[in-house]
C-alpha cells in the first residue's frame, strides 16, 4: 500500500515537472498558433545557467533557480522580438523548419560551450535523500518540485483569472483580432507571455536536470514529451496541459513500476488512445478559428 | 459548362511534360557518368527523394501532415531485410514490391487513426505509431536483431544480372530507375481525376464532401499509396546498404524527412527530390568541413531559408543562369528550383 | 629529327608521369579513416576518441616507418547507414588504409563486410559486443567486450558476500549481453537474482525502476546503462535512499565512467565495478597520460579515450612492424599477437580472435583530494573475451 503512494508521489512530481517545462509551449501554440519546437532549447538554457552558477560560481541552488528563470525569459524575449514575431503568419511547416533550425543551432552552441557529457547541478544536502511520511518514502527533491510547481501553477491560474493582464491574455487567445480591436496590444501581450513561458521552461530545465539529466541534446530528446503533454492536454488552456502532464506522469511511472516489460509502450499508447478518442486533446476546444 | 472546360484544360496543361522536367531527369541520368566517385551519396539522395515524394503525396496533395512517416520506411526496410535473410524473395526488384505492399498494409490499417484528427494530433499520432513500432522491433529482437540490427543481409543481383558493387554504381542506377518509374506513377496519380479530387479535399474538405467526393475513402487510399512509396524507399535503403536497424523508425528520420520536403517545397512532386539533393549536399559539405559542429550550419541554413523566404532565395540562386539564358537569346523555361542533379 | 621511338618514349613518359607522381605521394601518406559519433547522444564517445588520437599523434609525431599518417575524421551521428557510407567513401575515394573508431555495435557491424571485401583493417575503438570481431577477419579491437567485465564482476560478487542481486540493465543488445554474462557467472557462483528489470533505452526517469529494486531488498544492484546515463542513475539511487538501505551498486565499469564520475556526487562512493581502465590506475604511464590529456582538453580521460589511444598506437606499431607496408593483410598480420603497455596496464591482441586481451580490475569509488576516483583493488590478469561463440 505504501508503495502505491510512493509511486503516486513520484508520478505527480514527474508530471509537475513536465507541466512546468511544457506549459509555455501550450500558450504559444494556443495563443499564436505557433509551433515552437525550439521550446526545449529555452529549458536547456535555464538548466545550464543554473549549473554554471551553482557549480562554478558557488551561488546557492535556490538563488540560482530564479536566475535560470530570468535568463531564459530574457533569451525568450529577445528571440521573440528579433525572430519569432516575423513568423506568426507563416505556414506551420515554415515554423517547424525554422524552429528545428534553431534547435540544431542551440544544440551545437551548448555542445561547444559546455561539452557533450552530462552536466550535473550540485544540489544542497538538505534536498538529498528521502523522508518518511507515515511510512511512505518521500524524496526530498521531488517534494520540493511538487511544492514549487504546485505554487507556480496556482500563481499562473491566479494571474490568468484575476489580473488585468490575465484577462487580456485570455481575450487575445480567444480572438486576437477582436482583442486588438478593443485596444489590447496583442503583440505586447504575446511577447510578455512568450518570455514568461520561456522562463518557466528555463526553471523546469534547472529543476529537471537532477531527474531528467542535462546535456546538449536535451531539446531534441524531450521535444516529443512536451508535444505529447500539449496535444493530449489541448493547447490554449493551462488546466488541460496540467492535468495531461499529471496523467502522463503517473501513467508513465506506474506503468514502468507495475509492468516494467511494457514500460516504453505506455506513454505512446496512452497518447494515441486519447488523441483518437479526442483529437483536440482532453480539454481542447474544437477549432473554431 | 465553360468553366469546366477551362479547369479541364488547365489540368491537362499542367500534366504535360515541360522542358524543365525533362532537363531535371536528364541531369539526374547524367550524374551516373558525371559523379562516378559520389555514387553512395547520390544513392542516398535517390531513396531520400523517393521517401520525400511519398510524404509529398499526402502532405502536398491531401493535406495530411505526418511526423511518423519513418514507420512505413522502417517496415519496408525490415521487410526487405527479412525477405533477403530468410531467402523468401531473393530477387531485389520483387522484394521491393513485397516490402512496399507490407508498408501499404500498415498504412491502410493506421490510416483510420490518422485521417480524422486535427493537424497537431495527426502529427502526434503518426509519431506515436512510429515510436511504438520502434519499441516493438526492439522487443522482438529474435526476429529483427534488436538494437544490433538485422544481421546477415545479402542482396542478390538485381534481376539476377546486376550485382551490387563496392562503388555503389549498381545501387545508384537501381535506385534512380525505381525512383523514376514511381515518379511517373505518382505524376499520373496526381493528375488523374482521383488526384484532382484530393486537391479539392485539401483545399476544403467540407465543400469536397458536398460535391460528392467520398472524402474519407480518398484519404485512406492516398495514405496507403504514400505508405507503399515510403516502404519502397525503405526497401531501397536496406537493399543498397544491406542494413536494417532500429534507427529506421527513429523520430529524427521522420523529422529530417519533413525538413527535406519543406526545403524543396510541397505540392509539386519535385519538392522532395530537390529537397533531398539540397539537404544531403549541405549535410555532406558541412560535416566534412566540421564534423563536430555541422549541425549549427544546417540549422542556420534552415533559419535563413525561412527568414529570407524560399521563393526569394531560389530566385537569387537562379538569377545567374536566367541571365545567361537571356544572353544566349534562348528563353529558358523556368527550371525546377535548385537545378536538380548533384 | 626525332625518331619514332623517341616520340613514343616522350609520349609514354608524359602519360605515365602523373601516375608515377600520385603513386609516389600515395606511398608517402597512409590515410586512416576515423569514423565516430561527433554529434548526437553518443557525441562524448567520439570526442574522447578523437581527442586521444590527436594527443597520441602530438606525442609521437605523424610519421611512422617513413610514412606520413593522415587521419580523416568523419561524424556518423550513430547511424549505421552513415557509418557504412562514410567507410565506403573513405575506402573507395580517399583510399584509406585503415578504418577506425565505431561508437556503437551496429556501426561496427555495418562496416564489417566492407572491411572484408576491400581487405582494409577495421580497428574498433569503442563498441563492445562480443560478436563484432567474428564478423570479418580484418576487424581488430582495442576497446573491451562487455563479457570481459560482466563475467568478472559476477565471479567477484558471488565470492564476496553478495547473495541476492537485483539487476537493472538497458533494454538493448549490450544491456542484454551485460545481463547474460553476469547472470551466468553470478548464479554459477551460488548467487541469486531476485529481480530483473530492463529499462527502455530512452529513459528520462529511473524512479519507478529503482523503487522496484528497493522493494526487492537485494544485497546489491547490478547496473548497466549506456555511457552518459550513469550519472542520472546514481543521483536517483541516492535520492531514493537505496544507499541508506544498504543496497550496494555493482556492475561493469561503464556506469562509473571517469568522464562523469565527478559530477555524480558523493552518492557514488563505495560503488564496486569491474572494468578495464581507471584514471587512477597506479602506473607512471597512466599518470603521464592523464596529465597530458587533462592539460590538452581540461578534462579527465575515460575508457573511451584509452580505447582510441591504444587503437592509434596499434596502427602505428603495425606500420612499424611491416616497415611501412600498408596493405590490409600485412597490417592485420602485424597486429595479431601484438603486446604493449597501455595506460590501462599490459594489453595484447589475441592472435586467434583479434580481440583484446587485458587486465580487468575490480574498483571501488573513493574520494581522493576532493575528487572521486575508481580505485583498483583486485586485478584479474590477461582476461580474454569469454563471449565468443566460436571457442
Amino acid at each position: 500500500m505504501t508503495t502505491l503512494f510512493t509511486i503516486l508521489f513520484d508520478g505527480v512530481a514527474y508530471g509537475m515537472l513536465l507541466f512546468v517545462l511544457a506549459c509555455g509551449l501550450a500558450v504559444t501554440l494556443g495563443l499564436m498558433n505557433f509551433v515552437n519546437l525550439a521550446h526545449g532549447a529555452f529549458a536547456m538554457a535555464g538548466g545550464y545557467v543554473c549549473a554554471v552558477l551553482v557549480n562554478r560560481s558557488g551561488v546557492p541552488f535556490f538563488a540560482a533557480l530564479p536566475a535560470a528563470f530570468l535568463a531564459s525569459a530574457a533569451i525568450g524575449l529577445v528571440a521573440e522580438r528579433l525572430l519569432y514575431r516575423h513568423l506568426y503568419r507563416r505556414s506551420p511547416l515554415d515554423q517547424v523548419l525554422f524552429t528545428i533550425g534553431l534547435v540544431f543551432m542551440a544544440v551545437t552552441v551548448a555542445d561547444y560551450l559546455m561539452g557533450s557529457s552530462q552536466t550535473f547541478i550540485h544540489i544542497p544536502d538538505s534536498l538529498q535523500g528521502q523522508i518518511n511520511v507515515f511510512g511512505v518514502g518521500v524524496g526530498r527533491y521531488r517534494l520540493m518540485i511538487i511544492v514549487i510547481c504546485g505554487l507556480l501553477t496556482l500563481a499562473l491560474q491566479l494571474i490568468l483569472m484575476k489580473t488585468r493582464f490575465g484577462s487580456r491574455l485570455r481575450a487575445a487567445v480567444d480572438d486576437p483580432r477582436a482583442a486588438g480591436g478593443l485596444g489590447i496590444n496583442v503583440p505586447y501581450v504575446f511577447a510578455l507571455t512568450f518570455a514568461f513561458g520561456s522562463g518557466l521552461a528555463g526553471l523546469g530545465g534547472a529543476l529537471g536536470a537532477e531527474i531528467l539529466g542535462l546535456d546538449p541534446y536535451f531539446p531534441l530528446k524531450f521535444m516529443i514529451y512536451f508535444l505529447i503533454v500539449v496535444t493530449v492536454g489541448g493547447a490554449s488552456t493551462i488546466t488541460g496541459p496540467f492535468l495531461a502532464a499529471l496523467l502522463l506522469g503517473i501513467a508513465d511511472v506506474a506503468g514502468k513500476y507495475y509492468v516494467p516489460k511494457l514500460g516504453a509502450f505506455v506513454i505512446y499508447t496512452v497518447m494515441i488512445v486519447i488523441l483518437i478518442w479526442k483529437p483536440h486533446g482532453l480539454f481542447g476546444r474544437t477549432a473554431a478559428r | 459548362m465553360n468553366s469546366d472546360r477551362i479547369v479541364g484544360a488547365l489540368a491537362l496543361k499542367r500534366s504535360r511534360w515541360g522542358w524543365g522536367e525533362t532537363a531535371f531527369w536528364l541531369v539526374a541520368a547524367a550524374s551516373i557518368l558525371l559523379f562516378s566517385d559520389r555514387y553512395l551519396i547520390l544513392t542516398e539522395m535517390a531513396w531520400l527523394g523517393l521517401f520525400a515524394l511519398s510524404l509529398d503525396l499526402i502532405l502536398g496533395y491531401a493535406g495530411i501532415v505526418s511526423l511518423g512517416h519513418a514507420a512505413f520506411f522502417g517496415v519496408g526496410a525490415y521487410a526487405a531485410g527479412l525477405l533477403a535473410v530468410h531467402g523468401i524473395v531473393r530477387e531485389p526488384a520483387l522484394a521491393l514490391v513485397a516490402a512496399g505492399l507490407a508498408a501499404m498494409a500498415l498504412g491502410f490499417v493506421t490510416s483510420f487513426l490518422v485521417i480524422r484528427g486535427a493537424e497537431l494530433s495527426q502529427l502526434m499520432v503518426t509519431l506515436g505509431i512510429a515510436l511504438l513500432l520502434r519499441e516493438l522491433a526492439n522487443r522482438f529482437s529474435d526476429i529483427t536483431g534488436g538494437f544490433d540490427g538485422l544481421q546477415g543481409i545479402v542482396i542478390d543481383p538485381v534481376l539476377g544480372l546486376f550485382a551490387f558493387d563496392l562503388y555503389g554504381r549498381t545501387g545508384f542506377i537501381y535506385c534512380l530507375v525505381v525512383l523514376f518509374v514511381l515518379f511517373l506513377v505518382a505524376r499520373m496519380i496526381v493528375h488523374s481525376p482521383f488526384g484532382l479530387s484530393l486537391r479539392a479535399i485539401r483545399n476544403n474538405p467540407l465543400r469536397a464532401a458536398a460535391i460528392g467526393i467520398p472524402v474519407n475513402r480518398r484519404l485512406v487510399a492516398i495514405y496507403a499509396i504514400s505508405a507503399f512509396y515510403a516502404g519502397v524507399a525503405g526497401a531501397l535503403f536496406t537493399q543498397t546498404t544491406a542494413l536494417a536497424s532500429l534507427d529506421v523508425f527513429s523520430f529524427e528520420r521522420s523529422a529530417d524527412l519533413l525538413l527535406v520536403l519543406v526545403i524543396g517545397g510541397a505540392g509539386y512532386l519535385y519538392g522532395g527530390l530537390v529537397g533531398a539533393v539540397i539537404f544531403r549536399l549541405l549535410q555532406d559539405v558541412f560535416s566534412s568541413w566540421t564534423p563536430q559542429f555541422w549541425q549549427f550550419w544546417i540549422g542556420l541554413v534552415l533559419v535563413l531559408i525561412v527568414l529570407v523566404g524560399r521563393e526569394r532565395m531560389y530566385r537569387g540562386i537562379l538569377w545567374l543562369p536566367r541571365q545567361l539564358g537571356a544572353r544566349l537569346g534562348k528563353a529558358k523555361p523556368a527550371p525546377s528550383p535548385g537545378g536538380g542533379g548533384a | 629529327m626525332f625518331s619514332k621511338t623517341m616520340w613514343r618514349a616522350v609520349i609514354g613518359a608524359a602519360l605515365v608521369a602523373p601516375f608515377a607522381l600520385t603513386a609516389a605521394q600515395a606511398q608517402d601518406t597512409v590515410k586512416i579513416g576515423l569514423i565516430v559519433p561527433m554529434t548526437g547522444g553518443q557525441a562524448s564517445t567520439g570526442k574522447q576518441i578523437d581527442n586521444a588520437v590527436k594527443l597520441y599523434m602530438q606525442q609521437h609525431g605523424d610519421t611512422v616507418a617513413g610514412r606520413k599518417i593522415e587521419v580523416i575524421l568523419k561524424d556518423d551521428a550513430t547511424l549505421p547507414d552513415n557509418t557504412k557510407r562514410l567507410a565506403q567513401e573513405l575506402i573507395v575515394n580517399d583510399k584509406v588504409k585503415v578504418i577506425a573508431g565505431f561508437g556503437i555495435t551496429p556501426a561496427a557491424l555495418a562496416a564489417a563486410p566492407l572491411a572484408t571485401r576491400a581487405k582494409v583493417p577495421e580497428v574498433v575503438m569503442a563498441a563492445g559486443t562480443s560478436i563484432i570481431t567474428e564478423r570479418s577477419p580484418y576487424i581488430v579491437r582495442t576497446s573491451f567486450t562487455l563479457a570481459q567485465s560482466s563475467t568478472i564482476i559476477g565471479d567477484w560478487a558471488a565470492k564476496n558476500g553478495i547473495k541476492k542481486v537485483a539487476t537493472l540493465t538497458s533494454d538493448y543488445a549490450p544491456g542484454h549481453d551485460a545481463l547474460r554474462f553476469f547472470k551466468e557467472h553470478f548464479t554459477a557462483g551460488g548467487g541469486r537474482i531476485v529481480e530483473e528489470v530492463k529499462v527502455p533505452l530512452a529513459n528520462p526517469d529511473f524512479a519507478p525502476f529503482l523503487q522496484r529494486m528497493k522493494d526487492a531488498k537485494p544485497d546489491a544492484i547490478y547496473v548497466f546503462v549506456p555511457a552518459g546515463q550513469g550519472g542520472a542513475f546514481m543521483k536517483q539511487y541516492a535520492e531514493r535512499g537505496l544507499d541508506k538501505a544498504g543496497i550496494r551498486v555493482i556492475g561493469p565499469g561503464d556506469v562509473m565512467d571517469d568522464d562523469l564520475l565527478n559530477g555524480m556526487g558523493d552518492s557514488a562512493i563505495g560503488a564496486v565495478t569491474a572494468h578495464i581502465y581507471s584514471a587512477a590506475h597506479p602506473s607512471q604511464m597512466n599518470r603521464d597520460f592523464v596529465a597530458a590529456y587533462k592539460k590538452a582538453y581540461n578534462q579527465r580521460p575515460g575508457f573511451m579515450a584509452v580505447g582510441g589511444y591504444d587503437g592509434i598506437h596499434l596502427i602505428y606499431q603495425a606500420l612499424k612492424k611491416t616497415g611501412g607496408k600498408a596493405d590490409g593483410d600485412s597490417l592485420v598480420a602485424a597486429m595479431k599477437g601484438m603486446k604493449w603497455e597501455s595506460p590501462r596496464g599490459p594489453i595484447s591482441i589475441d592472435p586467434d580472435t583479434r580481440d583484446i586481451v587485458q587486465n580487468v580490475y575490480i574498483r571501488k569509488v573513493e574520494k581522493k583530494d576532493g575528487e572521486l576516483y575508481n580505485v583498483e583493488f583486485v586485478t584479474f590478469k590477461g582476461v580474454k573475451d569469454p563471449g565468443k561463440t566460436k571457442k
